[in-house]
């Protein structure tokens, strides 16, 4: 298999007035096709830093970044747009929806940006994704009329649409209570299931137990880096879910 | 080329959604949105009304102007300047153009009509009857240039004047005045113990307002024939005031020239001067009003009136556009996060800037057009207004070039003052604009 995300040396220096901040140092990593990653560490240990240059939204001091055999860590800015667009896809911890859209416009949003004319077909895959995630019945809601969790499906069915390598999430679920939470993890644990790749941030263990592999950092370093072998374990617990959904997932997003 | 289309039609779809989401926010924030397009609104409303009025009142004067005729050039005799040691006050004055200057301009090629005017005041008779007018001697060009309509009978002819006939063409207000229950055609009138023959009833004449010539109510007036007039009033008018007796000796009055070709108005206009000069010597008695000069004045005026116009127009575009701009920055600051969102989902530098520039310019645009709509209104409105109110008439003339021009102006605006918020948003950090709350 080869790494979809692939770093090496990768270093994030932030130069305040005085000091300088060193978020990442010197840190190696590869992920491969299928994965499921979950990040931890101490706050301030440089998780949302990583997981934003492996997001694309920022350019490292040094090191290398290749994502799906390209070298992004030098391109300009609207290239690095194009990759997200193209190859990322992203759950943040407090969902960022777009309060004037409704549900299936928020899903829309990616495609716009994508290069993708908008009309009934893929009008019609977002409404599906829609309905996967759960919330067939709420098409023309608007964020503020859904509830944290509904947000944050939303939110997952926008990550999907595009069709990413890598699927980012930042918190997942830091602003969502223990059922719901599961709920969301058992939705991207059905995703991985479908091959999609996730990183995810999180530092909470019971999140965490649903990865197939725990990275733990400290001040900016990969700390440890191991298989999760209890990941499979929760994964077969997770039988509320309809049955059905992994193949219509997999189906869904292609 | 098929990827180029795409490229277009792609663009379409992003402007066409940062559309439907500009009037979205802009319904949402109904109230504010109102007060951010203020500035736009009054002005492309008020300067569709002040270019409709200025432009009313512009064609109105040109209008009066143009009754005169543009090739027509106005000569006329002035009482000169007071001469202060002058004691001899019974004696009589004697002033202006002359039966010779007259022969002389009708000598000149260029001009092809001159018309003649004396005119006095006179107590006009009939029987027991008695009104307060004035005689006009003149010949019968006067009804062309002065473009009378008769109720009855006829106007002055040239035999009338060969002749020296006593015959008489009434206003509307002596005949009304001096033959209130009969016809007036045909009956006879006293003026200075001569009794005329009236061959014509002049309609009613709305005055004009004094735009270089004599310009009075002309319906008190009765025109005779030049030679006539001179023949039985003598050289001289005298006027009593306040018990002393003074005179006025004046031949004519004025002399209407017409000349042939519009070209041509110019250099006759300096001929005349010419002349005058020479023969009048030192005494300025005399003024040469050319209409052609007051257009090309009137036309300057104009001119400066757009220039004001402009100004004003550019400071209030200013002013809306600096309120766009302020509501924009607001606007953009306060969806930092909508920004950094929409980065991270893809969005260029240049597809922000898109969005907020339309929004800036869907703003101003719906400003221009409220503008443009109550600009519109008050054209008509206002004269209306102006007539039942002051009784005044207020010219406005609606030309669609200002309104299309405020009009475009709103979105120049929108996109000039928009410009700088929407650079602002695209150069957010995504990052930092995903951490703003
Ligand atoms: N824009 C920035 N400017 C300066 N320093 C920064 C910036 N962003 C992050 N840092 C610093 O980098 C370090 C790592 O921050 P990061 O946000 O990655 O931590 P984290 O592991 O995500 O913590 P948390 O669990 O609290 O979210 C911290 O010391 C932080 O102060
Ligand atoms: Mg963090």
């Amino acid at each position: 298999m080869t790494a979809v995300v692939r770093i090496e040396k990768l270093t994030k220096e932030y130069r305040l007035e005085s000091v300088t901040v060193r978020a990442l140092r010197s840190v190696s990593l590869a992920v491969e096709q299928g994965e499921f990653v979950a990040l931890m560490g101490p706050s301030g240990s440089g998780k949302s830093t990583l997981l934003n240059q492996l997001g694309c939204l920022d350019r490292p001091t040094s090191g290398r970044y290749i994502l799906a055999n390209e070298d992004v860590s030098r391109i300009d800015d609207d290239r690095l747009s194009e990759i997200r667009s193209k190859y990322l896809g992203f759950i943040f911890q407090s969902y960022n929806l777009l309060p004037q859209y409704t549900v299936v416009e928020n899903i829309e949003v990616p495609l716009l940006y994508q290069g993708c004319r908008l009309n009934d077909k893929t009008r019609q895959r977002c409404v599906q994704l829609a309905q996967l995630v759960g919330l067939g019945d709420r098409l023309d809601h608007r964020p503020m009329q859904l509830s944290g969790g509904q947000q944050q499906r939303v939110a997952i069915a926008r990550s999907l649409v595009n069709d990413p390598h890598v699927i980012l999430a930042d918190e997942p679920t830091g602003n969502l209570d223990s059922r719901t939470s599961d709920e969301v993890m058992q939705m991207l644990t059905k995703l991985n299931d479908a091959g999609k790749t996730i990183i995810m941030v999180t530092h909470e263990n019971d999140i965490a137990a649903w990865a197939k592999r725990i990275i733990r950092m400290r001040d900016g370093q990969i700390e440890t880096d191991e298989q999760n072998v209890r990941a499979k374990v929760r994964h077969e617990m997770a039988g509320e879910f309809s049955a059905s959904l992994s193949s219509l997932l997999a189906e869904a997003i292609r | 080329m098929p990827a180029n289309i795409n490229h277009f039609f792609l663009l379409w779809d992003k402007s066409r959604r940062s559309f439907v989401l500009a009037v979205r926010s802009l319904w949402l924030h109904k109230l504010r949105s109102a007060l951010s397009v203020l500035g736009i609104v009054i002005g492309t409303g008020a300067v569709i009304t002040l270019m409709a009025f200025g432009e009313g009142s512009m064609q109105d004067a040109l209008e009066d102007i143009k009754r005169q005729g543009a090739t027509n050039i106005i000569v006329q005799s002035v009482k000169p300047p007071d001469d202060a040691s002058s004691q001899r006050r019974t004696m009589t004055l004697a002033y202006g153009l002359t039966h010779a200057d007259y022969a002389k301009f009708k000598q000149l090629d260029t001009i092809v009509g001159s018309v003649p005017m004396r005119i006095f005041k006179q107590e006009l008779r009939e029987l027991h009857r008695m009104h307060n007018g004035r005689v006009v001697g003149t010949t019968s060009g006067y009804r062309n240039v002065n473009k009378i309509e008769l109720v009855n009978g006829r106007f002055l002819n040239d035999s009338d004047d060969d002749d020296i006939k006593n015959v008489v063409v009434i206003g509307a207000d002596v005949a009304e005045a001096l033959f209130p229950f009969q016809s007036a055609s045909g009956k006879t009138i006293q003026l200075n113990g001569h009794d005329f023959i009236i061959i014509g009833v002049l309609k009613e004449r709305t005055p004009l307002s004094n735009a270089g010539g004599i310009s009075e109510d002309y319906n008190s007036d009765v025109y005779v024939p030049i030679n006539t007039c001179r023949a039985r009033w003598g050289a001289a008018v005298y006027l009593r005031s306040s018990g002393s007796r003074s005179g006025e000796q004046v031949e004519l009055h004025q002399i209407t020239l017409t000349i042939s070709d519009i070209d041509k108005v110019r250099d006759a206009g300096a001929v005349i001067k010419d002349n005058l000069e020479r023969d009048h010597g030192y005494k300025k008695d005399w003024l040469v009003v050319i209409p052609l000069d007051r257009i090309e004045e009137a036309k300057r005026a104009k001119d400066r009136y757009m220039m004001l116009l402009i100004v004003i127009a550019a400071i209030s575009l200013l002013v809306g556009g600096i309120g766009i701009m302020n509501i924009m920055l607001a606007t953009v600051t306060e969806r930092t996060r909508e920004i950094g969102i929409r980065r991270a989902l893809g969005a260029k530098r240049a597809d922000i800037t898109l969005q907020f520039l339309i929004e800036a310019t869907v703003q101003t645009t719906v400003g221009g057009v409220i503008g443009a709509l109550i600009g519109i209104g008050l054209v008509f409105i206002a004269p209306i207004g102006s007539e039942l109110i002051f009784h005044k008439n207020l010219p406005a003339q609606l030309n669609a070039q200002p309104v299309i021009m405020a009009m475009s102006f709103a979105v120049i605006v929108g996109v000039t003052f928009g410009l700088y918020p929407a650079y602002r948003a695209s150069r957010l950090d995504p990052i930092e604009a995903l951490r703003h709350d």
